[in-house]
């Protein structure tokens, strides 16, 4: 028996045996448990690739810009609705708070001739407004984020109603400034409307937010274990109501977007937004028990979903069974969180 | 004072010099439940004071008087010899004195080093940090690596491994490393050993003597007798809401120890 002592690093020796104790499949679930966009970014290349080779129109810039239009106003509810998500909560009423913010831009503008900036500032504390109803209600009177959002949905949707009167103001009507976001110009073969700019600086200054300050990790940390949290000193409610709230300015904020987008201040568009939003946020590869996401995961989703939506409408296929392949999708996706959850050591 | 010169002080009595933390007849009641009736502690520097005591004895109560979780009905805690009162855990550990609960207060899907530095986390230099709030990854992560070698922890190796990947004797490492990082006076581990395997329990109580040898003192409750005789200097015997007898391992046995604090003995 010969006595050589190989030169070993330890640490390196103890991974290479961690590697070789790991099934394939399992360093696979350790991979997207730490990278949990990967899988909605694998989903989202490979239907790019499949839709364009069934109907290469698909590829187009023009289709392709079309696509990021599309999706615009759901990408921007999203960022609000992931970082609620995050914290193991669950907003019903985005869209509502969004169209309520809408139709009070219109309402300021058409029957308060209120200068567009003004229309709009308000428009967004009133997001910001709602935000803040449904985290008071989630911190202060305990109830389940659940409840309360459904209760707020009902609510807003009604008060938007009475103050729209069911009417939507035309976008003649509204000024350059609120139909500033549908305005485009082009990048290279592509045209990016100003919502789209809008939309992706959201999420750049979210992402930041959540990925480089304290306050990120606490609202990850909070969804994580709120009572661990606690005792290591986060103040869980502040959290809480800070997410909510800045949840409603950025609802507030995709009014603008979505008046650029539609072309008026409709009390009517983007209803299915509430849900959509959070089939974004699952597709994306957020968990829906809190503590486990990413930004760019839900920018990912959310375009995922436009993809199949615009890919199956090219190939032929009917509405009915787009929408029934997003369903597919939502489940797919927290059968595939559910399974990284089960990550061990 | 009056000990002879020459005299070996019986073990117990030795002179350890002022006590960090003191508590001076805490009384907490629950209704018409005592939890405590009047509870005196001292915990000296560099010492492993154990506390131990049947179910129901007050030992849960005694330690959140002194970490701010309970706000005691009478009675007055010392830090240093002077006065001090926590009215919420955040101000027993802005004082220096670091809790590591039996339900651990972990985040599971954060990592090492943002659980070490959770709650308290550090920003960069300059207007990065100042104005946009970034946080300094790199440094706390180095830090953090530092408070766990500084430990002799040897099973955890990368910092930016997430908590739920540990298993439970390395979890309870974080954990005390968050509180040896960030304690300056006092380490209270409730019931740290009682989760875990033989090979875990001795990591933890090696952690536990590398922290007296640090300087700092250590409050340990656990119902393990040989963990306490192994790590203890001092036990403090809770029976009844009361301390029935503070003894050592040398004076006492832990049958002894048992007698006490079931009642069987009067201790002292
Ligand atoms: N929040 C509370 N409300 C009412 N009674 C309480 C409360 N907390 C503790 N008590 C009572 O105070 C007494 C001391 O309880 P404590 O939890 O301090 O005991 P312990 O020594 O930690 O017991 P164990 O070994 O079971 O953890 C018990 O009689 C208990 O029932
Ligand atoms: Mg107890």
């Amino acid at each position: 028996m010969t006595t050589t002592t190989a030169p070993s690093a330890p640490s390196s020796a103890a991974e290479e045996f961690e590697q070789r104790r790991r099934s394939p499949l399992q360093r696979l679930q350790l991979v997207l448990h730490r990278r949990p966009e990967l899988s909605p970014a694998a989903v989202l290349l490979v239907a790019v690739i499949i839709f364009g080779l069934i109907n290469e129109r698909f590829w187009q810039p023009a289709n392709l810009s079309l696509v990021l239009q599309q999706v615009a106003v759901v990408a921007a509810l999203a960022v609000g609705q992931t970082l609620i998500i995050l914290t193991a909560g669950i907003d019903l009423s985005v869209g509502a708070v969004m169209i309520l913010a809408t139709v009070v831009i219109g309402y300021l503008v058409s029957a308060r001739g209120a200068p567009g900036w003004l229309a709009l500032l308000v428009g967004i504390v009133v997001g910001t407004g709602a935000g803040l109803l449904n985290g008071f209600l989630v911190t202060r009177i305990r109830l389940p984020p659940f409840i309360v959002t459904l209760g707020t949905l009902n609510i807003l949707t009604a008060i938007a109603l009475l103050v729209s009167g069911g009417i939507s103001v035309p976008g003649s009507e509204l000024g350059g400034l609120l139909t500033f976001t549908g305005t485009s110009f082009p990048v290279g073969p592509f045209r990016v409307t100003t919502g789209v700019l809008v939309v992706l600086a959201l999420y750049a200054v979210v992402g930041f937010a959540l990925r480089q300050t304290a306050w990120g990790r606490h609202v990850y940390a909070v969804g994580d274990d709120a009572e661990a949290s606690r005792l290591a000193g986060i103040s869980v409610n502040r959290v809480l109501l800070s997410v909510y709230t800045i949840a409603g300015l950025i609802f507030g904020l995709t009014a603008w977007v979505l008046i650029g987008r539609a072309g008026s201040a409709s009390p009517n568009a983007g209803v299915e937004a509430n849900l959509d939003s959070i089939t974004a946020v699952v597709i994306g590869g957020t968990s829906l028990f809190g503590g486990r996401g990413s930004l760019l995961g839900t920018l990912l989703g959310a375009i995922t979903v436009g993809v199949f939506r615009n890919g199956l409408a090219l190939a032929g296929v009917d509405v009915l069974y787009q929408t029934l392949v997003v369903g597919v999708l939502v489940i797919a996706a927290v059968a595939v969180d559910q399974w990284i959850r089960r990550v061990k050591a | 004072m009056s000990a002879p010169v020459g005299a070996t002080a019986p073990a117990g009595q030795v002179d350890r010099g002022a006590p960090v933390l003191r508590a001076e007849g805490l009384v907490k009641t629950y209704g018409r439940v005592v939890g405590l009736d009047g509870v005196d502690l001292e915990v000296h520097p560099g010492e492993v004071l154990a506390i131990i005591g049947d179910n129901g004895a007050g030992k849960s109560t005694l330690i959140k008087c002194l970490t701010g979780a309970v706000v005691p009905d009478r009675g007055q805690l010392y830090l240093d010899e002077r006065p001090i009162t926590f009215k919420r855990p955040q101000d027993a550990r802005d004082a220096g004195i670091e809790t590591v609960y039996q339900t651990l207060a972990v985040a599971p899907a954060l990592d090492i080093a943002s659980n070490i530095f959770l709650g308290r986390e550090q920003r960069r230099k300059g207007v990065l940090g100042s104005v946009f709030r970034m946080l300094d990854t790199a440094g706390m992560r180095a830090s953090a690596e530092e408070k766990v070698r500084a430990l002799g922890i040897q099973t955890i190796q990368n910092m930016t491994q997430t908590v739920e990947t540990l298993s439970g004797g390395q979890r309870q490492a974080v954990a005390v490393a968050r509180a040896a990082a960030f304690g300056s006076k006092v380490v209270v581990l409730d019931e740290p050993t009682a989760a875990l395997g033989v090979k875990e329990s001795g990591q933890v109580l090696r952690t536990i003597q590398e922290l007296r040898a640090s300087g700092l003192p250590v409050i340990l409750i656990s119902h393990n007798m040989p963990h306490v005789f192994e790590v203890a200097d001092r036990i403090h015997v809770q029976r009844l809401g009361r301390r029935a007898a503070v003894i050592t391992p040398q004076t006492h046995s832990m049958t002894e120890a048992v007698a006490i604090m079931t009642g069987a003995s009067p201790g002292r």
